[in-house]
């Protein structure tokens, strides 16, 4: 499922909005998103699970290139943890389906 | 203090004028469409924000950490997410509360 498809399937469930609006109700949403998790809050809704940062703390890298090491500040990466409705959902699924894009 | 399905569907009300009813069931419908699919075994791309990915674990054996008895880890369906490379660069750029 893309995006212009979870648009259509939520615009079939409120056929008194029109289209366009369920598309900028979207991107509302997502944009809430990114920007609670680019100032570092996070993200719960039940059923679903709870989006948060976790921390990458320095190291030394390499440039694969040319083998030279250089320093890499810490940086936090976005973290998914699925809550315990859609673990339960997505597990009972594994013998009944096959995993598709 | 985390956002929850109450502060999206309260952004909804003000920016979009969803009645209040329209943009709790919107934000509703929004996370049980991203679950239904994964259910059917259906990755979810949503451009702009991360991918849901779904793997098949075949079992392990596993311990309980705290009496260090041996006990299978089932196999398993599970969900994962990898952030967009939009987000990642947004979230890389926060420098962390202090």
């Amino acid at each position: 499922m893309t995006k212009s498809e979870l648009i259509e399937a939520l615009a079939k469930h409120q056929p008194h909005l029109a289209q366009k609006d369920v598309e900028i109700a979207v991107k509302c949403i997502i944009e809430q998103m990114n920007q609670a998790l680019s100032s570092g809050e996070r993200i719960e809704i039940r059923g679903f699970g709870s989006f948060s940062l976790h921390l990458r703390p320095p190291r030394m890298g390499r440039n694969p290139k040319t083998g030279e090491s250089v320093a890499l500040s810490k940086k936090y990466v976005p973290h998914f943890k699925p809550g315990k409705e859609l673990r339960d959902r997505v597990d009972a699924s594994r013998e009944k389906c096959k995993i598709v894009d | 203090m985390a956002l929850t399905k109450a502060d999206f569907a309260e952004r909804l009300f003000d920016e979009l004028g969803l009645n209040k009813r329209e943009a709790k069931d919107m934000v509703e419908m929004f996370f049980e469409e991203i679950k239904g699919s994964l259910e059917h075994g259906e990755q979810v791309k949503i451009s702009g924000f991360g991918k849901f990915e779904l793997r098949d674990k075949s079992s392990r054996p596993g311990r309980n950490p705290k009496t260090g008895e041996e006990i299978p880890i089932t196999a398993r369906r599970v969900v994962t997410f990898r952030s967009g490379q939009k987000l990642k660069a947004r979230v890389e750029a926060y420098a962390g509360a202090e």
